[in-house]
């Protein structure tokens, strides 16, 4: 009996206790599924030995490397003999490479947890990533607490060149994006109040809007995106390259040394960009309503100053503050959490500023309930 | 008369969570010693570094290093230790923002009271005992691998150190710069009697610098051998370690 398995290879059973498998042909690139052939034959009939035969083969690829393992290991299975002799030698010397495997792997098969188990499992993740989390919120402020007493190892020339990243590097790409939130900011106001015959109010509606939120808003959005991720890159990168653990075994506090000096520049840049935005939101404001709509430019100022409020403003500029804790710490934490490869650095920077982005909008939602409570 | 001892690992199970790399590990490092820690890929050399160094916890037992218990002495006294501790990193772990010269100044600004021009000129002797002389302003990413290592090294040595470690100093090296590298470790032991721990499975390195060594196996999670690697090498205990100090049964 002779039965065609694939293209190339057949088997047939050569006297009562033996199987014959010929291979003869070009075995390249062959979906060869399991030898399903000759395990259905070593269940059917008492096969004693499996043997080859490969004189007609000509060109062959790993698809027979495998299919010949795979038959090989079902021989063992059954503890039937398996003859490769008559198999090319390199063949031959494949599939004992193959099986001499010189260790066995020791990691834990990770058999997937049951729904419970994995309830458990988040709920002690989430557990220990909040307690992580508020060790480093605590060690920050032990850390400004060193600093201001004068006994912190923050180098100026870090706090410096972070300043300098985040501050004067920063205003071209805020400048931009501030005007143009302006403009849009006018422009969508100016579609309503032109129907009231309004239209002046939009000098109102975009110093409000700018001083008061939007302009630390979109400060904020940007720099998290701009340099929180680079803070949470800078540090996983330092990770990666073993700088993390050089400095805790010299013993020197990575948080006086990485966290505390773009902490402190994030904090003196972030207010005076927001400073900045306002101004250059309301410009894109004036654009809009002095070129657009016609109205003198002296009555828009004039309507703008007059909706400017110091309180509104300072409101923007103590967000501006939250946020650059919140983008600094969430830079530095992403970093310093990351783990020991390239991928580890990508994640990290993504959390960094998904992270960021949350906790602001988290906390303006809490800052405007307490100024409505207050009556700011 | 018996020499003193600088490290002492005691009872030592090394893993992370469940996954354990090595079991029940007991081995005296003595002061003065080049003491290698050698074994195939996998088998935990580097964890047991960073166990020694404080980077992660033992899962049991404890290391006493200059007679203090590193994992149950007050945090004065681990810093105390860290002082006189230096560490070669693989990369060299040099800080990327930082020429060579303020990378060696790092540590003496932290435990030192010396002007800053006395620390100028002890991170340019630092550099010329390494070979570097003249580097100083020269940041990380200016200078090739080997010469990362030796600054990396000067680093571990700022602060006259009694115990530097190095994990796998001839990786990434070619031939003669691994043997410069092995040369200056031999030079340092013998000139300052620094006690030196060297994770490495680099066989040139092992029998040219190591006068005492233990053996991690993967597969039974021990200690296989422990003793200098040329008396191992004449009297191998067990097969893998025979195996393994002559490339799987070279002649």
């Amino acid at each position: 009996m002779q039965t065609k398995m694939q293209n190339g290879i057949d088997i047939e059973k050569d006297g009562k206790n033996r199987l014959k498998i010929v291979i003869s042909g070009n075995i390249l690139h062959q979906n060869i599924e399991t030898p399903l052939g000759v395990l259905q034959t070593l269940s059917e009939a008492d096969i004693k030995e499996v043997y080859f035969t490969a004189n007609g083969l000509k060109d062959w690829d790993s698809s027979l490397v495998l299919w010949v393992y795979d038959t090989q290991k079902l021989c063992r299975e059954k503890k039937v003999e398996c003859n490769l002799k008559s198999l090319p030698q390199n063949l031959q010397d494949l599939i004992a490479l193959a099986f001499a495997v010189d260790r066995k792997p020791s990691r834990s098969d990770g058999a997937p947890l049951s729904a419970v188990e994995n309830i458990g499992k988040t709920a002690l993740d989430l557990k220990q990533k909040i307690t992580n989390a508020l060790e480093f919120i605590s060690a920050v402020f032990s850390g400004i607490g060193r600093c201001l007493s004068f006994s912190s190892i923050m180098r100026k020339t870090d706090f410096f060149a972070a300043l300098e990243d985040c501050g004067p590097k920063a205003i071209g790409i805020v400048c931009l994006i501030s005007f143009l939130i302006g403009l849009i900011l006018a422009f969508v106001g100016a579609v309503q109040l032109q129907t009231f015959g309004a239209q002046i109010y939009v000098a109102s509606l975009v110093t409000i809007g700018m001083c008061r939120i939007m302009g630390a808003i979109m400060v904020g959005v940007i720099m998290s995106g701009r340099t929180g991720s680079s803070y949470a890159a800078t540090i996983g990168t330092m990770q990666v390259n073993e700088e993390l653990d050089a400095l805790q075994t010299m013993g020197l506090s990575r948080i006086d040394f990485l966290v505390l000096p773009r902490l402190f520049a994030l904090l003196i840049a972030l207010p005076i960009l927001t400073m900045i935005a306002d101004f250059l939101g309301m410009l894109g404001g004036a654009f809009v309503g002095v070129f657009l709509m016609d109205i003198p430019h002296q009555e828009y100022w004039k309507y703008a100053f007059n909706s400017f409020h110091l309180n509104n403003f300072l409101v923007g500029v103590f967000h501006s503050f939250c946020f650059a804790f919140i983008i600094s710490l969430c830079g530095c934490y992403s970093g310093l959490k990351c783990g020991k490869n390239a991928d580890s650095v990508g994640k990290a920077t993504t959390q960094a500023v998904v992270s960021a982005i949350v906790w602001m909008i988290v906390v303006t939602g809490i800052i405007t309930v307490i100024c409505q409570e207050l009556g700011i | 008369m018996s020499k003193e001892i600088a490290i002492e690992a005691k009872n030592l199970t090394v893993g992370y969570g469940d996954y354990v790399l090595l079991k029940n590990a007991d081995y005296q490092v003595n002061k003065g010693d080049i003491f290698i820690i050698m074994g195939g890929s996998g088998c935990g050399k580097s964890s047991m570094l960073r166990v020694l160094t404080g980077l992660i916890q033992p899962l049991k037992g404890t290391v006493i290093i200059n007679g203090t218990d590193i994992m149950k002495a007050p945090e004065n006294e681990v810093q105390k230790i860290r002082e006189k501790t230096g560490i070669l990193y693989q990369g060299g772990a040099l800080f990327s923002s930082m020429t060579l010269a303020e990378n060696i100044m790092l540590p003496l600004q932290q435990y030192s009271d010396y002007s800053p021009a006395t620390m100028r000129e002890l991170a340019h002797l630092k550099l010329a005992l390494v070979g570097l002389k003249g580097f100083d302003d020269f940041y990380p990413s200016e200078i090739s691998g080997g010469m990362k290592k030796r600054a990396g090294l000067a680093r571990a040595l700022a602060l006259d150190p009694d115990i530097v470690y190095f994990d796998e100093p001839s990786a990434g090296l070619d031939p003669i710069s691994s043997r410069n590298l092995d040369d200056l470790i031999v030079e340092l032991n013998r000139s300052l009697g620094t006690t030196i721990v060297v994770v490495t499975h680099e066989l040139s390195s092992i029998f040219a610098i190591g006068n005492n060594s233990i053996f991690l196996d993967a597969q039974s999670k021990s200690i296989l051998a422990h003793g200098n690697p040329h008396e191992l090498l004449k009297n191998p205990p067990n097969e893998e370690v025979y195996k393994f100090l002559t490339r799987g049964g070279e002649k």
